[in-house]
């Protein structure tokens, strides 16, 4: 450091500059470009016009559409009809197969072997033992024909079939005044769904897919099936299901996606 | 209408009150980030394949962003939007402004235009044209927002959602509802910009209307008698 002054100022920082900002914010750092740049000011003052805030900064603008977002959660979640059923169809509006999407290409996938296979239980639940998927078949089975609708925007009629959920978690001795189910699966996806939604009428752990076991690209052995959620608020390959009040958001909701996605 | 703006023997308004110029104003704001954002959505899932918007021209840098937006710009454009039906209907504006609409006068206002006579001489007044596409665009909106709803919570809302026969049916009357406000936009702003005193009149309120002809700001009892049918 040849340009140290010979009196050092007062103000000088004692141990150098805190690098951990730029080390925290490296992506966005490298994605800002001058288009970006222009347009996000254009937001900000768009923004400006329409809270009437001092939106100085883009991370202002993004902490506030984060904010509106998780308005946006309590707000379906306060119009949410607990015993609302979702129109139902009859099987020959079925489209088969489904339609494959996740966060990878189908040719990337990784089938799940089902004699290894295990649902894990955790958090608030009485009866943590594991489930193979020969005890998931032999549950009470429920059908579900419901309209399967992406945030894209693209839909399609499916025909589901597995445990409800609501019956699978009294059997397990959940808290069902928990405030989140959240699940892993076995491709590192994640995500968690409110407790009202959880416990619908037509949310269901499913297996099968037009009356058989669900094929791989399409989450077997198991998946969440909920009739009330968008597409990707149903995880496939499930290996865990916890009952929490801890927040678990998802692989989705932490890009940006909202996280209730009711529909 | 020189006359009535000759001597103000009553008390005087702006031909927009403040309250109007606000909501105008913000629902411009509201409906072009819900535009520009709108297109980002339908990118992600297109309806025509031939038919992609510009990434550049979006809010939102890609959907994620996008949908926050869209969801933020939406809570503002139906409160603001309740308001102005509300304010509208209760203060007789509509009425005054928007009604009647002659077929015959439509036709002569039509001729008119087509013959490059945009003589606009009497902002306090609008022309039968003017009338049909603001009746038009308000009904427009209120078919975006209420598929959008549908859109939004197809479950929750399935009573409304048979409405648009299905969910894609919600999904294309939304974009159709779109580019119908979009032409509207487009004509509303080159019309403001060739007549640029409409443009003026909707930041500084415009020339000063006498206030029983617009009972805006009148007395809650007087509206009453007049809005009795």
């Amino acid at each position: 450091m040849s340009h140290r002054p010979a009196t050092p100022s007062p103000f000088r920082p004692k141990r150098g500059i805190d690098q951990s900002v730029l080390e925290e914010n490296r992506a966005l750092i490298q994605a800002i470009n001058r288009r970006k740049l222009l347009r996000g000011s254009l937001s900000l003052g768009a923004l400006t016009m329409l809270t009437g805030c001092d939106v100085t900064h883009r991370d202002s603008v993004q902490r506030v559409l984060k904010a509106v977002s998780q308005w946006n959660d309590r707000a379906q979640a306060f119009m949410f009809r607990p015993n609302h059923l979702a129109p139902t169809f009859s099987p020959d509006k079925v489209v088969k197969p489904p339609r494959f999407n996740a966060y990878y290409d189908v040719e990337d996938l990784a089938p799940v072997k089902a004699e290894d296979w295990k649902l894990e239980l955790a958090g608030l639940i009485s009866d943590k033992r594991p489930w193979t998927i020969r005890q998931i078949y032999d549950l009470p089975e429920q059908e579900i024909i419901v309209r399967h609708i992406c945030v894209e925007g693209w839909d399609y009629i499916g025909q589901w079939s597995g445990v409800n959920l609501r019956q699978f978690l009294e059997g397990i001795g959940a808290d069902l005044t928990a405030k989140y189910v959240a699940f892993r699966c076995a491709d590192d996806y994640y995500g968690s769904i409110d407790m009202a939604s959880a416990l619908h009428p037509q949310t269901l752990l499913a297996t099968k897919y037009a009356a058989e076991p669900i094929t791989d690209p399409f989450g077997f052995p198991l998946r969440l099936r909920a009739a009330v959620k968008l597409g990707f608020k149903n995880p496939k390959w499930i290996t865990s299901m916890e009952v929490t009040n801890t927040w678990r958001g998802g692989y989705w909701e932490d890009r940006g996606f909202n996280w209730f996605s009711g529909i | 209408m020189a006359d009535t703006r000759a001597k103000p023997a009553r008390a005087w308004q702006p031909l927009h009150p403040l309250a109007i110029r606000i909501m105008h104003w913000t629902n411009a704001v509201a409906m072009i980030v819900m535009i520009l954002s709108g297109w980002a959505i339908y990118n992600d899932e297109v309806i025509f394949g031939w038919l992609h918007f510009p990434n550049w021209i979006t809010i939102g840098n890609g959907p994620e962003g996008a949908l926050q937006w869209h969801f933020l710009a939406m809570w503002i454009l139906v409160v603001n939007g309740i308001a102005y039906i509300g304010y509208g209907l209760s203060t007789g504006r509509f009425r005054r402004m928007l009604l009647p609409i002659g077929l015959a006068e439509i036709i002569a206002e039509i001729r008119s235009v087509l013959a490059l006579r945009l003589a606009h001489d009497d902002l306090t007044r609008y022309n039968a044209v003017q009338r049909l596409l603001y009746i038009g665009v308000i009904f427009v909106i209120i078919m975006q927002v209420l598929s959008g709803i549908v859109i939004w919570k197809p479950v929750q809302f399935s009573e409304l959602a048979y409405l648009f026969y299905s969910f894609q049916g919600a999904r294309l009357l939304h974009f159709l509802c779109m580019v119908a406000i979009v032409g509207f936009l487009l004509v509303h702003v080159t019309l403001a910009l060739i007549v640029p005193k409409t443009l003026v009149a909707m930041l500084d309120g415009g020339p000063p209307v006498p206030r029983e002809a617009s009972p805006d700001v009148a007395p809650a009892s007087s509206h009453f008698e007049k809005l009795a049918p």
